[in-house]
């Protein structure tokens, strides 16, 4: 692949007191890829989106996104540069409506600059957005409080609030845990078709098989070290990758 | 806890559900049903004051500042998530900013208010800021702490007449003027914050309430959404406080009263959180009867707390809440 990379992370380490949970984690997101990270719990996966949307300072390492140095910088001035994220806990807004919950983003300085002018009814485009997400089968959905929608909808909620921000890179933090086969099954052509669009996508997965039908290549991270990096299928037989996943033991 | 062999049924009134959205004007009568309580709390509060004799008159300007101040505790922890207990702050800066520009400059209150309650919400504003980053008790702590702290620091530098105050400022032609000003300030605050809660604004307000790293992942920063909160909170809260020192023609230190920070809190209690208008109506209730317990001194303040413990423990919903519910539903007991 010769696609020059969007986001480009060296040396990233962050220590939390004594528990080192990203150790010099070094990796290229290329720009329109799918790239997946796996790795057991807690090795470190969602401290690294931590640490790239600026949640989270890291103790050493730099962060270049599209050129720019974004280590350091505030997690609302890295949205706007267009790096949306997910989160692995829901956080919708409970109290407002479900469309309402999209107003939040389309109010963020990116979007006011980038469409102002033909942007038009704010409440339209959420529900647009919405729809494009999986909401239209029942009509009324997008009108309920979103305290009150099942996880499902709640998951589909987390990606519109990233795609309301027209992101060029979406990082997702197991959007797929928890939901059932067949509601992974309908996600699945939505993210191939934000990769369509352009979307840059870097995705953390426990579920390896539908990760392995999307990702153009995945990266293992184990302890907040990578351990492997590569296209799927050849990762997976890495004698590490198996320890890891699988245990040193003599368990089979 | 009923009659044995019964229970009581709610049914909503099916109305309720064809009068939200844009249904809302398809007749008159869902019109009506929608503008009925609207209505009856304006012509209440316009009314009210004719009824009154020149001493209640004077208690009801006094629960109109209370009712702003409950409006502005009830916006910023209901719909911002700040826990603000600086009422007393709010009231102060304001008071002393109008009552220092009438007694040094002479201006007129037409000018001072207005100067005075902007003037007040951005020192107000000034000072909150670095505690912004701060959430829940926190905030609340140092919030009420502020207005001790400006009380000791005008002593301790002598400002503006010091412990004594400054007296015969300009006060209002005449009671009317007094009343039909603070009961203008509160309609126009609260119509005007439940509409800006449902703006573009205000959504991004209730977002930070319900889940603040969301927005910044939105990218927003959630200190800039608080300022113009705080902001907003303030300028009701100064206006009141600006209000209050020429209603009496007098400032002083009691401006910073711990009392302007608590009151608000029952009075919302009471109301109903998250309503803005059931703050008001607590605060309307409530002044009067502290008023009427005027005898017993300081043990008012027992009272403001009886009425907070017991709503929170038999009615934590509290008064709109209630009543709203009565509005949309109605009960009957039927065989079980």
């Amino acid at each position: 692949m010769d696609r020059d990379p969007i986001l480009q992370v060296n040396g990233l380490s962050k220590a939390f007191g004594g528990v080192q949970a990203v150790l010099d984690v070094q990796f290229a997101l290329l720009r329109g890829e799918i790239l997946g990270i796996i790795g057991p719990n807690g090795a470190g996966k969602t401290t690294l989106i931590n640490l790239i949307t600026g949640f989270v300072r890291p103790d050493s390492g730099t962060i270049t996104f599209k050129g720019k140095n974004i280590r350091g910088l505030q997690p609302h001035k890295i949205a706007n540069l267009g790096l949306a994220r997910t989160f692995q806990v829901m956080r919708p807004y409970h109290s407002l409506p479900a469309f309402k919950n999209l107003i939040v983003p389309l109010n963020s300085p990116r979007v006011r600059r980038t469409r102002a002018g033909k942007l038009g009814d704010k409440d339209s485009v959420a529900i647009d957005i919405l729809e494009e997400i999986g909401f239209e089968r029942d009509a009324r959905v997008p009108y309920k409080t979103a305290g009150s929608l099942p996880l499902g909808y709640l998951k589909r909620l987390e990606l519109a609030r990233c795609m309301a921000l027209k992101p060029e890179v979406i990082l997702c933090d197991e959007v797929f845990s928890g939901l059932s086969m067949s509601e992974i099954a309908s996600m699945i052509p939505l993210l191939e078709k934000l990769q369509m669009e352009g979307i840059t996508i870097m995705m953390i997965e426990h579920r390896l098989r539908e990760l392995f039908r999307l990702a153009d290549r995945v990266m293992v991270i184990n302890f907040g070290q990578k351990i492997a990096e590569g296209i799927p299928e050849e990762v997976m037989e890495q004698e590490a990758v198996k320890a890891a996943y699988l245990g040193t033991g003599k368990r089979k | 806890m009923a009659e044995k062999g019964k229970r009581k049924k709610r049914m909503d009134r099916s109305i309720k559900v064809r009068c939200e959205g844009l249904y809302a004007i398809s007749s008159w009568r869902e019109m009506g049903y929608l503008a009925l309580p609207r209505l009856l709390l304006i012509a209440g509060l316009l009314v009210v004051p004719l009824l009154l004799d020149m001493y209640w008159q004077r208690v009801l300007c006094a629960a109109g500042i209370y009712a702003l101040l409950a409006l502005s505790f009830d916006f910023l922890a209901e719909y911002v998530g700040l826990v603000c207990l600086g009422g007393a702050m709010f009231i102060g800066f304001g008071g002393y900013t109008s009552g220092v520009l009438n007694a040094y400059f002479e201006w007129p209150p037409l000018m001072t208010i207005p100067i005075a309650s902007v003037a007040g919400a951005v020192m107000s504003t000034l000072v909150l800021i670095p505690c912004l980053r701060l959430r829940g008790i926190y905030f609340a702590i140092v919030s009420f702490m502020l207005p001790l702290f400006s009380v000791y620091i005008i002593i301790a530098l002598g400002l503006f007449g010091s412990t004594e105050g400054i007296s015969a400022l300009d006060t209002f032609p005449n009671i009317w003027a007094e009343q039909y000003l603070i009961i203008g300030a509160i309609i126009v605050a609260l119509f005007g914050l439940r509409r800006l809660v449902n703006e573009d604004i205000g959504l991004i307000f209730r977002g930070i309430k319900d889940n603040d790293q969301a927005v910044r992942a939105s990218g927003i920063s959630i200190t800039a959404y608080r300022i113009k909160a705080v902001f907003i909170a303030a300028l009701i809260g100064s206006f009141a406080g600006a209000y209050l020192s020429h209603l009496y023609g007098w400032l002083g230190l009691s401006l910073f009263a711990m009392d302007f920070s608590i009151l608000p809190i029952a009075a919302t209690v009471m109301g109903g959180m998250g309503t803005l208008v059931g703050p008001v109506i607590g605060a309307i209730i409530l002044t009067p009867m502290s008023e009427a317990l005027r005898g017993f001194g300081q043990l008012r303040v027992v009272l403001y707390c009886l009425v907070l413990i017991g709503f929170i423990l038999y009615k934590p919903e509290g008064l709109m809440n209630y009543l709203e519910r009565k509005y949309h539903q109605f009960e009957r007991w039927e065989e079980v």
